[in-house]
């Protein structure tokens, strides 16, 4: 194992110490429970967004508080499932009187640890809604499974959200938006290296080197198929078809283009991506009417790409293209 | 003859003890079929939980199970925290200011535990989790508890039924939780869950049987 650490078990902690100095201006580090809230939190009259995960996935979430996103971010030790003290701290760290929302990742350990938190939050009279994103058409969504897991779309979601918050929209409004930026987001992921998880120090899963997994997910798990490795135009079209259709996305739409690096790939080759999933769309009479390219929900040092379409209206443009103030997120400020 | 806040605390010591013992059996058996954390994430929780326990050991048995649930929900993480957080916090509730339990009082309790396991988790008999051990133990408590056994009695007819039902997980397709995403290829490994359900069960047989 190679990697820029000190001891496998102060990585969090470490990491936590950076962000706090790093981004003064724009957060405040608590610890103890750990969580990162936005520098001018609570925010009177605001509903708080409140999300988190295990770490290993930087920038989510933590480099997504800030102004027109999240209010606060719990991050649990890698690849864990923050616990529900640290939520229940955030979410009074950032309660302003009008709710908090909590925007939920599904993994079964993150959804039971929210639960418990916000049932602890309303028990001290605090409003709590949460919105579970489950967008990763890779995994089998059926009444035998734990559902599809949360990728992409929670960034995505993370950002809408936190704008329409920001207008001190009512919680209820805030979360139905959560729950229609989820419905009509879909995404798939692919490994062309598997992560190393500091405190396990070997690799998550071999893959060979002329290997790729093909629906991948964000800690490594097993997707839908190991194969050859195939090229930038076979891989796209790999991933995009199964999200294309089945939503399905349709002749006329218009989407955000989400393509996102899983940590490992550089920013040249995620643009590679970016142009056959423009050509895919095109050829589909889909119209890309915003992109995010770059890295932000990742898988520690693991390199691949994943892609998410969101669906889009004027209002879901509206909110995207409001300002952002965060340490990963920068625009219209 | 009922169960003391000796044995009850006996018993929360034993269990952090098997625990400790089968730490990298249960991680093993949830990197068959999960994310390879049980027995490291269960440790950390008890081994917490022993450090903290002098401070509320001389409590009443809801208030002492009510800490417990606190410092397992803070400190275990993944599914097994919220879960077994739940069940103490239960039992908990349901023996609030008693210094000590009858058969009837600690039937109730994991009555209540069980119950809060099923609604935390949404999940039920049969779907390859720690319920599958809970579930039978706690009807066989009832019946023994109904028929007028003994405590020891009925704790070791429920031992057995535990095993059963944990024995059973391994031929069973999980659906709830990671191993659920592995389908038929979860089938074969005996739930991690289900497994340190039964040694918390057996641990109470011992420490509350005379």
């Amino acid at each position: 194992m190679k990697k820029l650490i000190n001891k496998p078990e102060d990585v969090v902690n470490e990491e936590l110490q950076g962000i706090a100095i790093a981004h003064a201006d724009l957060v405040k580090v608590c610890y103890e429970p750990n969580y990162i809230a936005r520098v001018d939190s609570p925010i009177k009259n605001k509903v708080g967004v409140i999300s988190g995960g295990g770490s290993g996935h930087e920038p989510m979430h933590g480099g997504f508080v800030g102004l027109g996103m999240l209010d606060a971010a719990c991050p649990g030790a890698v690849f864990t499932s923050p616990t529900p003290d640290q939520m229940l701290e955030a979410t009074k760290a950032v309660s302003g009187g009008a709710g908090v929302l909590h925007i939920v990742k599904n993994y079964t350990g993150d959804v039971l640890n929210f639960e418990m938190a916000a049932d602890l939050a309303r028990s001290e009279g605090i409003e709590v809604e949460a919105v579970v994103t489950d967008d990763d058409v890779a995994v089998k969504d059926s009444l035998y499974t734990a559902g599809r897991r949360g990728v992409g779309v929670t960034v995505l979601a993370e950002k809408i959200v936190g704008a329409a918050a920001e207008q001190h929209r009512p919680l209820k409004d805030v979360a139905e938006l959560c729950r229609k930026v989820n419905a009509n987001g879909r995404s798939m992921g692919m490994a062309l290296t598997s992560c190393i998880v500091p405190q396990a120090g070997k690799p998550t899963f071999d893959l060979p080197e002329d290997e790729m997994e093909i629906g991948i997910g964000i800690h490594g798990e097993p997707g839908r198929t190991r194969m050859k490795l195939g090229t930038a135009a076979e891989i796209t079209e790999m991933l995009a078809n199964p999200i294309l259709d089945d939503l399905p996305f349709k002749n006329g739409d218009s989407v955000l283009a989400f393509v996102n690096g899983m940590g490992g790939t550089p920013l040249i080759e995620l643009y590679v991506v970016y142009n056959e999933l423009a050509k895919i769309c095109i050829g589909r009479g889909v119209k890309i009417a915003r992109s995010l390219v770059g890295s932000y929900i990742t898988s520690l040092e693991m390199a691949g790409c994943s892609i998410t379409l969101l669906k889009v209206d004027d209002e879901l443009i509206r909110l995207w293209d409001a300002p952002v103030k965060t340490p990963a997120l920068r625009w219209g400020i | 003859m009922t169960i003391s806040r000796d044995q009850f605390i006996a018993w929360i010591k034993d269990f952090a003890g098997v625990i400790r013992e089968n730490k990298e059996y249960l991680t093993g058996l949830d990197s068959a079929i999960g994310d390879a954390d049980h027995g490291i994430n269960m440790d950390r929780g008890f081994q917490a939980v022993l450090a903290k326990l002098p401070a509320f050991e001389n409590q009443d048995i809801g208030s002492i199970a009510k800490n417990i649930g606190m410092v397992l929900i803070s400190t275990v993480g993944g599914a097994s925290g919220p879960l077994y957080g739940t069940l103490f916090m239960q039992i908990g509730k349901e023996t609030a200011g008693k210094l000590e339990l009858t058969l009837n009082d600690w039937t109730a309790a994991l009555d209540s535990a069980v119950n809060g396991v099923m609604m935390r988790g949404k999940a039920n008999l049969g779907d390859k989790t720690m319920l599958d051990t809970l579930i039978p133990a706690l009807n066989t408590l009832k019946e023994c508890s109904a028929s007028g056994a003994s405590i020891t009695d009925a704790l070791r007819a429920s031992e057995r039924t535990a095993e059963e039902g944990m024995l059973a997980t391994t031929p069973l397709i999980a659906k709830k939780g990671r191993a659920s995403y592995l389908g038929e290829r979860s089938v074969g490994t005996q739930d991690p869950g289900a497994t340190s359900s039964y040694y918390l069960l057996r641990a109470a047989s011992h420490a509350f049987g005379s």
